[in-house]
């Protein structure tokens, strides 16, 4: 059964259309990741799921509930991390977590067990009776992931997990996000401008740009679609190089650059056995160095939206000052 | 639109714990009006004041006037504290709840109203120290239901402000703007009798009036208008306010 389904959303804001016209299917259990640049329309979309915006127009459905009519039954399915710390910071870790759960409709019983339980997970026991306000940017985003689990959500959505966190931390937030839709199988949908956290979490990647779906599969599929690896070779006497390399069945494509060559080969890491058996002496030519090189979504984004995704942040920023200024006028 | 009094239970507890944990805004927010109380009280000990009534001496007469001022500084700030919870994202946590917005509206009322009455009991404490007497117990039954209303109305208007400003910029600007106007013109700190008759008609348009009788009516026994006109204006400026306040706040984005 899917999780969530998606038909043709689409939200315009001030003539904007922020997300154009999307649809797609996470199953259930599935870590869905949705990747894009700045102002893609991830976060339009989570919210629309969420139903804290509406939809101009199109269907969305959460655990079967219809996010238009069926609101609250939504809310209930749902855990939510957003892209801002949305915690009291005069509240201590523990009490943010209670008032959650009886929020959600449990009892208090119910809230302290969930609670304690919550905190052990992403290891926030000994700070449970701290104030908010001491906690360190990763405490908080921790604590907002246990925040999320109280009601044991179905489905949890993270916007933006690991904005803002260091190298370490981030790490640390990717394993309770793989250890939570493991372990407990929780479906969760995240979005992430960071090609590698998509890469690393995600069963299935969206990959987002001005609103729409451009591709849509597993991440290793994605970089298939360039046509496998790269593997570059420098030589001595290229020219004896070049023959010998046309000749080779597996590649796919070969570029040369003075005494370096580009060989598109598929499943790159077997490739280079095959290589090294290559007799130089026979051949007339030497092989200095050899690099294999996996694409990564970062090739991905790029072959499908012709710009990287720092490009198109940059270009995506001039188009909302453009817009903006046309609105005041 | 379902009423949940969990969910404003939680509220409400949560703004008591925000209270009790922040002594130093509740400080400040009482340094005004005790500042009123001391000088003015003192000061005008002796003075006559036509319209302030024989028997009884300033001091008395100010009272209820500096709780009304305490009351409306306390609940306007209760209402507009939305725009906190806004700038410091916590906004975005409740309205995700599977919760209705007027039991949002409704526990934020009920947790403004009892901060801004412990603090107007506090103000009386102090003036009955500087020998203010109380009335009879009914009569000061009463006057708390006069507070009640004054707080619930005031924090009403706090959130229909709140619900239509962008960001905390604006604050300052309707403390200043709002609230003293209202203070000034409502007669807390004189007779209304005494002002000129275009001020006087102005100041009938100012809910705080209400208040201010509907406090000298049940904590002294005198007052300019008649009991049942003030207390049902008050009743009816507090519960356009709630419905008002929890329509803005519907409307308003997150």
């Amino acid at each position: 059964m899917a999780s969530i389904l998606v038909e043709n959303l689409v939200k315009v804001f001030n003539g904007l259309r922020a997300v154009d016209g999307i649809s797609f299917e996470v199953k259930e259990g599935e870590l869905f990741g949705l990747l894009g640049p700045n102002g893609a329309g991830k976060t339009t979309t989570l919210n629309m799921l969420a139903t804290l915006i509406k939809p101009t127009s199109g269907k969305a459905f959460v655990c079967g509930f219809d996010v238009l009519k069926e609101r609250d039954k939504v809310r209930k399915s749902i855990g939510m991390v957003f892209q801002e710390p949305a915690l009291d910071s005069y509240l201590t870790g523990r009490e943010n977590l209670e008032f959650h759960g009886m929020m959600y409709g449990l009892s208090r019983k119910k809230a302290k067990e969930r609670t304690k339980e919550a905190l052990k997970i992403v290891e926030l026991e000994e700070f449970s009776d701290k104030l908010v306000q001491t906690y360190s940017g990763g405490m908080k985003r921790r604590l907002e992931i246990a925040r999320a689990l109280i009601h044991q959500p179905k489905v949890l959505f993270l916007d933006e997990p690991t904005l803002g966190l260091d190298a370490q931390t981030r790490r640390r937030i990717w394993e309770y996000i793989k250890k939570l839709n493991k372990e407990r199988g929780v479906t969760i949908i995240l979005t992430t401008h960071y090609m590698e956290e998509a890469d690393f979490l995600s069963d299935r990647v969206a990959i987002i740009d001005f609103g729409k779906i451009v591709a849509l599969d597993i991440p290793e599929n994605l970089k298939n679609v360039l046509g496998g690896d790269v593997i570059s070779i420098e030589v001595e006497n290229p020219e004896n190089a070049k023959n010998i390399f046309e000749k080779l069945p597996w590649v796919k494509k070969l570029t040369q650059e003075n005494g370096n060559f580009y060989l598109q080969v598929e499943k790159g890491e077997e490739k280079i056995p095959l290589l090294m058996k290559i007799d130089e002496k026979e051949a007339g030519f030497k092989i200095k160095s050899i690099n294999l090189r996996k694409p990564t979504l970062e090739d991905v984004f790029l072959y499908f939206t012709g710009k990287t995704i720092r490009e198109r942040e940059a270009s995506q920023s001039e188009r909302f000052k453009e817009r903006a200024k046309k609105h005041r006028r | 639109m379902e009423i949940n009094f969990i969910a404003i239970y939680v509220l409400w507890l949560r703004e008591m714990k925000r209270f009790l944990r922040s002594w130093s805004r509740v400080v400040s927010a009482l340094m005004m009006p005790l500042f009123f109380l001391i000088f003015l009280g003192f000061g005008f000990k002796g003075a006559f004041i036509p319209g302030v009534g024989e028997t009884k001496n300033y001091i008395h007469f100010l009272v209820p006037g500096i709780i009304g001022m305490t009351l409306i500084t306390t609940s306007m700030m209760a209402g507009i504290s939305v725009l906190w919870d806004r700038e410091f994202g916590f906004l975005k946590e409740i309205t995700v709840a599977p919760v209705s917005r007027i039991s949002i509206v409704l526990g934020r009322i009920l947790g403004g109203m009892t901060t801004s009455l412990i603090q107007a009991i506090l103000i009386l404490l102090i003036s009955m120290i500087m020998g203010f007497k109380l009335p009879n117990f009914l009569s000061f039954l009463f006057s708390i239901i006069v507070m009640i209303l004054i707080s619930s109305g005031f924090i009403g208007l706090g959130l229909i402000f709140a619900s239509l400003m962008k960001d905390i910029q604006g604050f300052g600007l309707i403390m200043q703007m709002v609230v003293f106007p209202l203070f000034f013109l409502s007669g807390a700190l004189f007779p209304l009798s005494n002002l000129p008759k275009f001020l006087r008609i102005i100041s009938y348009f100012d809910p705080l009036t209400y208040g201010v009788e509907g406090l000298r009516r049940t904590l002294l026994g005198n007052s300019f208008f008649p009991f049942w006109f003030s207390f049902s204006s008050l009743v009816l400026f507090s519960i356009l306010m709630i419905i008002l306040g929890a329509y803005f706040f519907e409307k308003s984005e997150i």
